[in-house]
């Protein structure tokens, strides 16, 4: 995983577990935006060799109609529904996927979509307390919540004759919400902590939310997703009850099902959840003011006594798949792969391998947001490389690719390496659900992410290279992360922290 | 996504996982998602999931599950010996050889070698943990004789190459670097040295900014010498194949490997306790470990050790430590303890970062959750609810072919068989009151824990 995935550094989630079962699902490292599940048979048969053992080519995905067997309703309360069939082990994902996030909080109210996402634990009139995750616990089952930038979720993993008591008590907690001081109270402490934990225990966490906030003018992306320590702190419960009111309502969800379970039991048994929770409220449109580019150059530098580890990242502003006019953001896919996807990629083999100013580089796209969205590149420097002479060499690559285009093979070897993730992503019933509800909160269609594959093989070597000069030609943020000037190196043993190979074991 | 490569410094990783716990103590994830992150069994368990065991013509034994659901087939394996075979001053070997394996193999070199993996849409990946060397390859089907020669030459031919081998030291400094001032990583490091002090499970497994400079390639080749070799290998394949298929791939991968390595054996060792240490480090935050002497995973008490854990510190929302910590005090927004069994030694330890100013009353609030523990255990209904949750939650770890691979995989090393997985919900529903009193007496009762904090000075 890219150190900068998107996901931990944009959803917070209820506990460091699940998070690390988030780390692994990689909806934002560039790959997994839209997803294949795969509903025809494998290019090339079985066993037979191709001649020149080059496999099946990128092509041969393409008409993978993704989706399989998945399906989607409404109710007629406006709530959407998505069924992803799994028949292999007798358990079900449970998700509820609400159309509203952190950029959609008021303005001096930082962090409250997520605070309510912790406040949504404290229990109802017909379940109270922890009622919900005692029952939850006693089944052996396993929840969590998250929020990020545009979506906020929740879910329960359960055998799958549970599905129906986790939808009836789902269905409750969107509409019978009870919050008195003394639960809010606490909480509110326990999110400044996490905050603590997640940002201020961390440079590199702190200069991302500057990076962000110089990156997004004008544009809620700006505010980090867990808020802004004053305002957390004087967040209360009538600010958690309003936002619930307003966004909370089953025609500003989506449901995702999948697992153990056909459509048609899905289909019965929300009807009789769901089916009876009344439009509390009409959110409307989600209209925000347009990120505004500025001109000049645009840096900052973070010194903390407590890096020992320089790095540097430049930051773009770029459409997103919801933004994107025709396949520019598959482009922006393919191009992030090309350019940072891996060890064959162009920044890893020029600034790591060939000139050797890097200790590490990549790239990392973030297309699936409801708005204009981020695409970055980053290097770690090596011993006697400047950061800005880091920075300067990074540029070069990409107007490169800007000026001169890719080659034939980098296009097929990005495009082979995004399709062959969306196939591996179908081996995970939960990644699969993750992925239709990030797709779907952030203005996506069934269509669109069952048609992704072909989308993706339609990109051609112009399109990247136009997307890149389109999009990447202006000045970037920059950020500089460093110790404090005339730091001496201290002695770097620091405890074993699992190598990214263990990412690969795990995923 | 970056494959493969040692987390540089932009990585956060500021919540105290079990798994950054885990690895911080440097051992290998699958054995610990067996062990640890314990889910159990449904009503109708995995009865559908049928393992075979099969032993190839080159008399390689190797557990697989076929499934023809979805195109992928994956394999995972693990020899023994990881971290703990790094020789005295070369700490960080075994994982500097984790991620040089795939950097160049037989003819093809680093990028030639990697570039082929990206055309065939291959995943090759390979972790040290402490006591196993694990690695791991992920194919779609149409493409499975390539994938299995790349991983043959990754297993026995490694070149190491200079290029990579520096490329990937610095890489790894890097990372080091970048944790050093992580009150997280320095606690997990200095939990390490004096738990195991004198011992090979107390120096730090991916070594230091010093040792890691100073190792070679001839390093790299010696140590693969000593690791890889058929005793003691086990591999668990998952997937569209079928053992006809299989079995003269699997030797080919490791059917030149020498019958026997050449592995240093490591002594069976309790860690220290009775000691207090503060790091100072200027943070908001202060993270703390608390810990004793564990169980290993043959003990006779480790199922009722492990619902005992579950109780005091290990369920995600229902555990003492949870209800005392967070939701009743909002002290900290991540508390859990864990058991880490080892291959040679065992250890319980809670772990939570707190708010610094209040890192004392953390502290007391676990120490008193253990104490009750020890004296008066758990009610008749708390556990009941844990046995629930352990049992009922089992089949989530068997949801897709790669957790059902690494559940396998956990199971060979643990050197548990086939039938654990259909035994398993009936040892956790005949642990009794007396039994998890007896081992939560056994366990806590009379030690005096070891005690890391790293955050400001106190006042």
């Amino acid at each position: 995983m890219s150190p900068l995935s998107g996901q931990t550094r944009q959803i917070l989630q209820d506990t460091p577990l699940a998070r690390r079962l988030l780390r692994g699902v990689s909806l934002c490292a560039g790959t997994l935006a839209i997803a294949a599940v795969l509903a025809v048979s494998p290019p090339a048969g079985g066993s037979a060799r191709a001649e020149a053992t080059q496999a099946a080519d990128a092509a041969a995905f393409a008409d993978i109609r993704i989706g399989g067997d998945m399906s989607a309703f409404t109710l007629d309360n406006g709530l959407e529904v998505v069924v992803i069939p799994d028949r292999r082990a007798p358990v079900v994902t449970h998700m509820v996927w609400y159309k509203v996030g952190a950029a959609d909080e008021p303005e001096g109210m930082s962090g409250i979509a997520h605070f309510l996402e912790h406040l949504m634990f404290k229990g109802t009139k017909a379940y109270p307390g922890n009622t919900f995750s005692q029952r939850i616990a006693a089944i052996g089952g396993q929840e969590n919540a998250f929020t990020s930038q545009d979506y906020t979720a929740y879910f329960q993993r359960v055998a799958r004759e549970h599905l129906g008591e986790m939808m009836e008590m789902e269905a409750d907690r969107m509409q019978n919400l009870m919050l008195s001081d003394e639960v809010v109270l606490p909480e509110r402490d326990v999110v400044l902590e996490e905050r603590r934990q997640r940002v201020d225990s961390d440079p590199g966490s702190m200069l991302s939310e500057t990076l962000d906030s110089m990156l997004f003018v004008n544009h809620p992306y700006g505010t980090p997703v867990i808020g802004w320590p004053d305002e957390i702190s004087a967040l209360d419960r009538q600010d958690a009850i309003a936002f619930y009111d307003r966004f909370y309502t089953p025609n500003n969800a989506i449901l995702v099902v999948a697992g153990d379970v056909t459509a048609d039991e899905v289909r019965k048994l929300a009807a009789e959840t769901y089916g009876k929770v009344p439009r509390r409220a009409e959110p409307g449109a989600r209209e925000r003011a347009k990120a505004q580019v500025l001109p000049g150059t645009r840096e900052v530098t973070y010194s903390d006594p407590r890096v020992n580890q320089p790095n540097m990242r430049k930051a773009w502003v770029v459409p997103s798949y919801n933004t994107a006019d025709g396949n520019e953001a598959a482009a922006l896919q393919v191009l992030s792969e090309v350019l940072g996807g891996g060890s064959t990629s162009r920044l890893y083999r020029e600034l790591v391998i060939d000139k050797g100013v890097a200790s590490s580089a990549g790239s990392w796209y973030n297309s699936g947001a409801l708005d204009d969205s981020t695409f970055m590149i980053y290097a770690v420097p090596a011993d006697g490389t400047g950061l800005q002479d880091l920075g300067a060499a990074s540029l070069d690559v990409l107007k490169q690719v800007a000026r001169e285009g890719i080659t034939a093979e980098e296009l097929e070897r990005a495009k082979k390496s995004l399709l062959s993730s969306a196939l591996y992503a179908q081996d995970s019933q939960s990644t699969l659900a993750r992925i239709f509800g990030a797709s779907l909160t952030t203005g996506g269609t069934i269509e669109e992410i069952r048609n992704w594959p072909s989308t993706i093989s339609s990109v051609t070597a112009d399109d990247v290279k136009a997307a890149a000069a389109a999009h990447l030609a202006s000045l970037p943020v920059t950020a500089y992360l460093r110790g404090p000037e005339q730091a001496v190196a201290a002695p770097a043993d620091a405890a074993p922290q699992e190598p990214a190979a263990a990412q690969e074991v795990q995923q | 996504m970056s494959r493969r490569r040692p987390a540089t410094s932009a990585s956060s990783h500021g919540t105290t996982s079990p798994m950054t716990l885990l690895t911080a103590l440097g051992r290998g994830l699958l054995a610990f998602a067996l062990v640890v992150s314990a889910v159990a069994a449904t009503p109708r368990p995995l009865a559908a999931m049928e393992i075979q065991e099969i032993t190839t013509p080159g008399g390689l034994n190797a557990w697989l599950v076929e499934d023809n659901t979805v195109p992928i087939v994956a394999i995972k394996f693990a020899f023994e010996g990881g971290a703990s075979q790094d020789p005295k001053g070369q700490e960080g070997l075994a994982n500097l050889l984790s991620t040089t394996l795939d950097e160049g193999a037989g003819d093809l070199d680093s990028q030639a070698f990697q570039t082929r993996l990206e055309d065939l849409s291959v995943h090759i990946g390979f972790d040290a943990g402490r006591d196993n060397f694990y690695g791991s390859m992920r194919t779609l089907t149409p493409n499975v004789d390539d994938a299995f020669e790349l991983l043959r030459l990754a297993v026995t031919s490694p070149r190491f190459d200079e290029e990579p081998v520096a490329r990937m030291k610095r890489q790894i400094i890097a990372g080091l670097r970048s944790e050093a001032k992580d009150p997280d990583a320095i606690a997990g490091r200095r939990w390490t040295e004096l738990a195991y002090p004198e011992h090979t499970y107390g120096r730090p497994s991916r070594g230091t900014e010093e040792t890691v400079a100073a190792l070679s390639p001839q390093d790299l080749k010696q140590l693969h010498g000593n690791i890889f070799a058929r005793k003691g290998l086990k591999i668990t394949v998952v997937g569209a194949i079928n053992a006809e298929r299989l079995a003269p791939l699997l030797d080919s991968v490791f059917g030149t490997l020498p019958e026997a390595g050449s592995l240093t054996s490591v002594s069976d060792v309790t860690m220290a306790t009775g000691k207090m240490e503060h790091v100072a480090l200027d943070v908001p935050q202060t993270a703390i470990r608390i810990g004793l002497p564990g169980l290993k995973r043959d003990d006779p008490d480790f199922i009722p050790a492990f619902v005992m854990n579950h109780i005091l510190g290990g369920g995600v929302f229902s555990s003492w430590l949870f209800e005392e910590v967070r939701e009743k005090r909002g002290l900290a927004y991540s508390v859990g303890s864990y058991l880490v069994p080892y291959q040679h030694s065992g250890m319980w330890m809670a772990v939570t970062g707190t708010r610094s100013d209040r890192s004392d009353e953390s502290i007391e609030v676990i120490r008193a959750q253990m104490a009750r523990m020890a004296d008066k255990g758990p009610s008749d209904e708390e556990l009941a609810k844990a046995k629930a949750y352990l049992t009922g939650s089992y089949a989530l770890r068997f949801d897709t072919s790669d957790k059902i691979a690494d559940q396998l995989l956990g199971l060979q090393v643990e050197g548990l068989g086939r039938d654990y997985i259909d035994n398993r919900n009936a040892m956790i529903e005949a642990v009794t009151l007396e039994q998890v009193r007896a081992v939560a007496a056994r366990l806590l009762k009379g030690v005096d824990p070891l005690v890391v904090t790293v955050g400001p000075e106190k006042s």
